[in-house]
């Protein structure tokens, strides 16, 4: 006899998702950098930073902070990431 | 009507099998959720399967009853014991709760749920014996839910979501009911605005629990001393931000409260004005580098006195107690829930 069981997980919605386009190049580009806040990133995205403009040709970096770092990044942040070409979701501890 | 995708498989063993290998479970066997166990929970709340219990704000994702229940179920759950994995999982969403930091730090707390009010009676918990291990079938199998329904419908499995760099026991079950038949104190819930008569569940980000003892005096104060040594031994060693820390008291411990009429209004302001340290004590316990020129500034483990849990739970003999920290400072706060005041309120 056999036994009917019932998935667990969650199921649909995924394919509201879709990831955006790469840039073809960071040349002149505006890359945000959103840090967790925790201090022991500050150095290896200050080392990303320096990275990204002498040896990719960044534009800009703008350096945000989340207020919370267990937390999304506030609507403030959100709407800022709109201005920019790319953006680096700076998880760090 | 049920929306879940279906399986059907050969046997019990097959089940188990298929279960463990899409990585659905907590490495125990569970009980298969079938169509019919499942109906069974959900119309035992009289909720819809897609009865929105809330929304997980970081991803946007929905939960319904329908895949709390398959998950209850998983855990071993009756139905008699839906409505309090509905309650805790809906206090786990409210945002001061902080659900996704507080599930997805390295941190590693485990979710702890307290259960006050007549639910605790009719469903058999026990506040007393192994008050914080495993002690009755109810609040294990609760316990277990929250955590398979973390794991199955948020993706916090160890190395997913789920970061912690060690975790601790409590994270397979973490449920316990207060002892509210062997005291005369108000129930946590009652302290938490709950009014009398009400069943409620409390819900907690929360490290391991660390166990005190103190035989040899009856003076409340200086069972206390104990206790919040230990806490400010968590600031020193742990964390030094403050936030809700959960202390348990068994009825060795509790009679000299109560002899002294000690309530536990007392007992929150005597922690909070005694659990304090100075940077400066994070040299003696190697952590030098980082005391800056703050040495001499105060931490206290509550920013407020209510901030303190304090539950009377334990078996009746040893003069042992606990203190359960917060997982980190005030970024997750407890959350208080009645039970079953309004099932269609939806979410917030």
């Amino acid at each position: 006899m056999s036994i009917q069981v019932l998935n667990p997980t969650h199921e649909g919605d995924f394919k509201s998702f879709k990831a955006a386009e790469g840039l073809k190049s960071l040349k002149g580009a505006n890359v945000g950098i959103i840090s967790n806040g925790k201090k022991g990133t500050f150095h290896f995205f200050n080392a990303l930073e320096e990275l990204l403009i002498k040896n990719h040709g960044v534009k800009k970096v703008i350096r945000v902070v989340k207020k919370n770092y267990s937390a999304p990044a506030e609507s403030e942040i959100m709407t800022e990431v709109k201005k920019w070409d790319a953006v680096v979701a700076g998880v760090g501890d | 009507m049920l929306k879940s995708k279906s399986y059907k498989l050969n046997n019990y063993s097959n089940v188990q099998e298929y279960f463990h290998s899409h990585n659905w479970t907590d490495g125990l066997p569970i009980v298969p959720p079938t169509p019919e166990t499942v109906k069974d929970l959900l119309e035992w709340s009289n909720v819809e399967p897609e009865h929105l219990i809330g929304i997980e704000p970081v991803r946007s994702r929905p939960i319904t009853a329908e895949k709390l229940a398959i998950n209850a179920v998983m855990a071993g759950c009756l139905p008699e014991h839906f409505p309090l994995v509905c309650e805790s999982f809906s206090a786990m969403l409210k945002e001061p709760f902080l659900l996704h930091g507080s599930t997805a730090s390295t941190g590693g707390c485990a979710i702890l749920i307290i259960i006050n009010g007549p639910i605790r009676q009719q469903l058999g918990m026990n506040g007393t014996f192994n008050a914080l291990g495993s002690s009755d079938r109810a609040t294990t199998v609760i316990g277990r839910a929250i955590r398979l329904i973390l794991c199955n419908l948020l993706d916090v499995r160890p190395g997913d979501v789920d970061r912690s760099t060690l975790g601790h026991p409590g994270k397979f079950s973490f449920c316990i009911a207060e002892d509210e038949e062997n005291t005369n104190w108000l129930s946590l819930a009652e302290d938490r605005d709950i009014p009398q008569g009400m069943s409620a569940v409390t819900v907690m980000s929360a490290g391991s629990p660390r166990q005190i003892m103190n035989e040899w005096t009856t003076n409340p104060e200086e069972i206390l001393d104990t206790f919040v040594a230990e806490i400010k031994s968590c600031m020193r060693h742990y964390s030094i931000w403050p936030g809700n820390y959960a202390i348990v008291i068994p009825p060795q411990l509790r009679v000299h409260f109560e002899d002294s009429q000690w309530s536990k209004k007392d007992i929150r302001r005597y922690v909070f004005n005694h659990a304090r340290i100075k940077r400066k004590e994070w040299g003696e316990c190697g952590k030098a580098s980082i005391i800056g020129n703050k040495g001499e500034k105060e931490y206290t483990a509550l920013t407020d006195e209510n901030h303190l849990l304090v539950i009377a739970a334990g078996g009746p003999a040893g003069g042992f107690g606990a203190i359960i920290p917060p997982w980190f400072g005030t970024k997750s706060k407890a959350v208080t829930q009645p039970l079953g005041v309004c099932l269609d309120c939806g979410p917030e």
